[in-house]
């Protein structure tokens, strides 16, 4: 079975490239990077300002990578799946979770918050963003692990149910975020020409690299 | 075909393996009680492992100090799975899953003399276990919200389907900190009496304590004494709400249905989720109605070790599956009348019968839910 990556995006440094065009770059403070790309994505989406830094991530990328990419109105989205990894789990917000009781003269534990201290909540948003409601998976991983997104993508795609992954890694750590997002469909004529590229271990090594 | 061995370990509030577990599911007993802990004033209703129990753990531990809680648990769990089955730590075809969903999250408060504040990173603290028991391969992190567990039980089964490892050990794992305690309580989601899965009192859930481990592998020789086929499973998002079950049971159904094939045998029994939250609950019983699934056996084990969050998938499939060699329904602990409108049938008492199959169910924040199929072998 012959599978290919359709369309992607990579999040790094504060800019965003995706399809090898660079999307959107921006010169601000970090805080304000993922509202300004909100902002120039002209998204309407209000429960995006209520969510935490790893789901803007996640959501930004995907709605980047989506939003031109034509065949993915035509998947069935209960065969469609979403396997993420990152590095340091939903730390970034668990953080501020804890500062919120830390002090009990300024004890202000938020459900708001709460929700955000798992790292799976992100395939969760963007499960809602689309309407995607196959395969769930979050990996938590020392380093970048091409192997094991492309191992477990093709796993789920030579299965029945499954149609196509999208896949990647989103981490959010002391303020930076690193996000690769992309989507894996089997291969078709007309998705094998030259703008797609193959699924595998290499490809996807060098869309993070980028 | 690939097998949940025999080999499992249990350590909770009711015991340091999985027999002594067992028997006190079986008997009846619950640990759920008001514990009072260090950083509040006021008690919180959860299953909490005694200090007791902890010291007759680590009797024989060399330098217990210099693990954390959940550390410690851990190592000694996936110990007693490699003593029981006799696979070296060191053997090149084990892999070890750990799931999780909030690892050390204790190391993010206070001064932990000795300890590296860096294990707070789950892969860092997954590695910590590996240097320990000296595995060779690096353990992979599954951190999927309460589906975690049995998201790692079914993945367990890929990766060996995939050749990526012949056998692999499932670790699941939480401890009770304030972090979760303060965050499940600014949910309201907290019962102040002990849980009451599917009941019509029920009022919310208990956090529990707990790390259970069990070997899933294609080596037959190595399925112990009690077989199990792991016949397989699938996750489904419900793309509804981050923190709200979805009013269809939607995707738990989609789990299910991908999970029980047509034609097949019916499962003996599920083991459910049953939070004892009321949505959740009711989310359950309209998705098991949907699947057909009405006159079947149901309980939940979460009023006997409350919710264990990352470690509930395994520890609940481990009971299920003593339960279903030792040809016994479990009692639902905590059910007395029924307080859902989907049409199931809990197990009210705990009593023989006649079992070759049992379905296990899971669903979480974040929409996810998951369901396998395990089988007499």
């Amino acid at each position: 079975m012959d599978t290919t990556i359709t369309t992607y995006t990579r999040i790094r440094r504060q800019g965003i490239l995706s399809n090898d065009q660079l999307f959107y770059e921006h010169n601000g403070e970090a805080a304000t990077f993922a509202g300004d790309a909100y902002k120039h994505l002209q998204l309407s989406y209000p429960k995006f300002h209520k969510m935490d830094l790893l789901c803007k991530a996640g959501l930004l990328a995907t709605e980047t990578a989506l939003k031109d990419h034509a065949s993915f109105q035509s998947l069935d989205m209960s065969r469609v799946a979403i396997v993420l990894a990152n590095r340091a789990s939903s730390l970034e917000t668990d953080r501020q979770h804890q500062r919120s009781i830390s002090d009990k003269s300024n004890y202000f534990p938020s459900p708001a918050v709460f929700v955000y201290t798992l790292p799976n909540i992100v395939i969760g948003e963007i499960a809602i963003k689309y309407k995607i409601t196959g395969e769930n998976a979050f990996f938590v991983c020392e380093h970048f692990d091409a192997a094991l997104l492309h191992d477990y993508a093709e796993t789920l795609l030579k299965s029945e149910h499954t149609d196509a992954v999208l896949a990647g890694w989103t981490d959010v750590d002391q303020g930076l975020t690193d996000t690769l997002i992309y989507l894996v469909e089997r291969s078709t004529d007309s998705n094998k020409n030259t703008n797609f590229k193959p699924h595998s271990f290499e490809t996807i090594n060098q869309l993070y690299t980028l | 075909m690939i097998f949940a061995s025999s080999y499992h370990n249990i350590i909770s509030p009711l015991g340091l393996n999985s027999h002594e577990n067992y028997e006190a599911v079986h008997s009846g007993t619950s640990p759920i009680k008001q514990h009072l802990f260090s950083f509040s004033a006021d008690p919180f209703c959860v299953a909490h492992i005694d200090d007791s129990l902890i010291a007759r753990a680590t009797s024989c531990v060399k330098h217990a100090e210099k693990h954390t809680r959940l550390e410690l648990l851990s190592l000694l769990s996936i110990q007693d799975v490699l003593q029981q089955s006799g696979i070296n730590a060191g053997d090149k075809d084990l892999g070890l899953i750990y799931t999780t969903t909030k690892g050390n999250i204790d190391l993010l408060e206070g001064d932990h003399p000795g300890i590296d504040p860096n294990r707070v990173y789950l892969p860092v603290f997954a590695n910590y276990l590996k240097q320990q028991l000296g595995l060779v391969n690096i353990p992979l992190v599954v951190s999927n919200a309460c589906i975690s567990g049995l998201l790692g039980i079914i993945m367990a089964q890929r990766f060996i389907e995939q050749k990526r490892c012949r056998h692999v050990i499932v670790c699941g794992g939480d401890i009770l900190s304030e972090f979760t305690l303060s965050g499940f309580k600014s949910f309201n989601a907290l019962s102040p009496e002990p849980c009451k899965p599917f009941d019509a009192n029920r009022t919310g859930i208990n956090l529990g304590e707990a790390v259970s481990s069990i070997l899933i592998t294609a080596d037959e020789t190595l399925a112990g004494h009690e077989k199990t086929q792991l016949v397989r499973g699938a996750s489904a998002n419900d793309a509804n709400h981050i923190s709200g079950p979805s009013r269809t049971g939607d995707g738990l159904l989609q789990a299910i249905q991908q999970t029980l094939v047509a034609g097949e045998t019916l499962p003996g029994f599920i083991s459910a989720h049953g939070t004892a939250t009321p949505y959740n609950d009711e989310m359950e019983s309209i998705a098991f109605e949907r699947a057909g699934l009405t006159t079947m056996p149901v309980n939940s084990l979460k009023g006997y070790y409350g919710h264990t969050l990352g470690a509930a998938g395994v520890l609940e499939t481990v009971i299920s599956l003593m339960a279903l060699h030792r040809q016994t329904f479990i009692k639902s602990a905590g059910y007395e009348s029924k307080g859902v409108s989907g049409q199931i049938q809990l197990i009210d008492k705990t009593s023989p019968g006649t079992i070759s199959s049992f379905l296990k169910t899971a669903s979480g924040f974040g929409g996810c839910n998951g369901a396998a199929l395990f089988m007499k072998a």
